[in-house]
């Protein structure tokens, strides 16, 4: 959350700039009558805003400033948070230009919405349990979740990595209760952070971004429990070829090389 | 008139929007689940205990606040409004610095009585009670400064005791406000969201609120958490109505 927070915290400045960037862009022509059209019309087509899911929030950010880099005058604003909401905020009109999800269930929300066509996978992500670094319950397989004095925690059914992780539990035949059902993946991490729980599944990817703060351990029941990643640029997008070169970027061998480095399997 | 017209829409366009997107054909099952009335039972319970807590600590604080002088008074003062600006995420990681397992009291607690208050009910009424308290204690303070002394200095010469003369003489003149503020924390407490699915966490039965079970349920069903926000509000405008008339009649 906190982490959430401090984006938030940097986003808002950026959305101001872009407000009064623009609206100098405006000021810049007071005797062309039709001033504020073109103003509008380069703002299109100068600005790219991408939904994400909040798990693509390092490898995003570092593909929007090589996508900035390559096409110069170009701004990327990211909103990242639950896949579910974004789904929701977008279907609910929210001006968007490319839709990344974290699993197949939150895109099909704007996919029956007509908002998009046609997604691609591009990358798929696996569950590692996570452990604070002394791993003070000694847990090192899945198995050892069981164990009622183990304090687990899980996200919530509701979002995917909660729906990944009940899939694993299942396939592998076990039955955990956890302290808590958190509302997202960064949440569940935090707990593991705090030292608050002795362990959590979580996406591997969250657990390299976490740095030293947690350790990882695989485990083979992750295999049947894989999430994909689909992307697609949104119909009504205000700027549609910045949309598709965008998504071009992320399904390219550069963009591949950032999110495998990052922990995600290539699809 | 109009500002005050503007005001009003303002605050009850939202309810409205709330009621008109209501799916009222499914209402009735959705209402049945046992998870919501379970969400319910523990927001009620736990706001209540909150608000008891709050008045125990809170009164006596705000006594404190108004009536005796010491140094440092106003920064304290100030101190006890933080709750009120921090965002209440960030009021339940610091509970969580504080009280967490390997917080600074929380790691005492655990090693001297076993005691851990992350996941557990006691742990939601922790973080209302710490979000709520500043409602109570903002509010009897008021209440006690604008008490004339007087009466209290009468009462004292002719004889009674302080105990006496709080029971009969300051209780009866704070008591609108120490009422106003018990409502207030209780809304307060019962609405709390933040500060509980940061300290205390998220499991149906043990820590999970009705604000809690709402939010998760916008992520997958927006129609169950439209049902879920206007049971909340139904009842809880329910019972601040039924208390008020208690109190209208019994004054």
């Amino acid at each position: 959350m906190l982490r959430r927070l401090t984006r938030w915290a940097v986003a808002a400045p950026v959305a101001l700039a872009l407000v009064s960037g623009l609206s100098a862009c405006g000021s810049d022509e007071p005797g062309t009558s039709a001033s504020a059209s073109p103003a509008a019309s380069s703002a299109s087509s100068s600005a790219l805003t991408v939904f994400a899911a909040a798990s693509l929030t390092e490898t995003f950010t570092e593909l929007g400033k090589t996508f900035e880099a390559a096409n110069p005058g170009v701004k990327v604003t990211f909103n990242f948070g639950s896949s579910a909401t974004l789904a929701q905020q977008i279907t609910q009109g929210a001006p968007a230009d490319v839709f990344a999800a974290a699993s197949p269930a939150t895109m099909k929300t704007v996919t029956d919405a007509s908002m998009a066509a046609a997604p691609t996978t591009f990358v798929r992500n696996k569950l590692e349990i996570a452990v604070p670094p002394d791993n003070p319950a000694k847990v090192d397989e899945l198995k050892d979740l069981t164990d009622s004095k183990v304090k687990v925690a899980l996200c919530a059914e509701q979002v995917p990595c909660g729906a990944a992780a009940i899939k694993a539990l299942d396939a592998a035949g076990l039955k955990v209760t956890p302290v808590t059902l958190e509302q997202d993946v960064k949440a569940t991490l935090t707990k593991v952070e705090l030292g608050e729980v002795d362990a959590a599944l979580v996406y591997k990817t969250d657990v390299l971004s976490a740095g030293g703060k947690v350790t990882g351990i695989d485990f083979p029941e992750a295999d049947k429990a894989i999430n994909d990643y689909p992307i697609a640029p949104l119909t009504k997008a205000p700027a549609p070829d910045l949309a598709k070169k965008f998504v071009d970027l992320v399904l390219s061998q550069q963009g591949k090389d950032v999110l495998v480095k990052a922990g995600f399997e290539a699809a | 008139m109009v500002l005050a017209v503007v005001g009003m829409a303002f605050l009850v366009l939202p309810l409205a929007g709330l009621l008109v997107r209501a799916p009222w054909s499914t209402m009735p099952e959705r209402l049945a689940e046992p998870q919501v009335l379970e969400a319910l039972r523990l927001s009620l319970v736990t706001a209540t205990i909150a608000t008891a807590v709050c008045l125990v600590l809170g009164v006596p604080l705000a006594w404190l606040l108004a009536r005796v002088s010491f140094p440092g008074r106003r920064l304290v003062r100030a101190l006890v409004t933080i709750p009120l600006v921090l965002p209440p995420v960030v009021g339940g990681v610091a509970l969580l610095l504080v009280l967490g397992r390997r917080g600074l009291v929380g790691q005492w607690l655990e090693s001297a009585f076993g005691i851990s208050l992350p996941f557990t009910t006691a742990g939601v009424v922790v973080a209302e009670a710490f979000v709520a308290m500043p409602f109570l204690v903002i509010s009897v303070e008021g209440a006690l400064r604008a008490a004339d002394l007087r009466y209290e200095e009468a009462a004292a010469t002719l004889g009674a005791s302080r105990w006496v003369v709080f029971r009969r003489v300051t209780m009866p003149l704070i008591a609108p406000g120490i009422v106003a503020g018990a409502v207030l924390c209780w809304a307060r407490a019962l609405g709390e969201f933040g500060a509980t699915i940061t300290f205390a966490g998220n499991f149906p039965g043990r820590t999970q609120t009705m604000p809690l079970a709402v939010y998760l349920a916008l992520e997958t069903e927006p129609d169950a958490a439209i049902v879920l926000s206007l049971l909340l509000l139904l009842v809880s405008v329910a019972i601040l109505a039924g208390l008020r008339d208690r109190w209208v009649t019994s004054a």
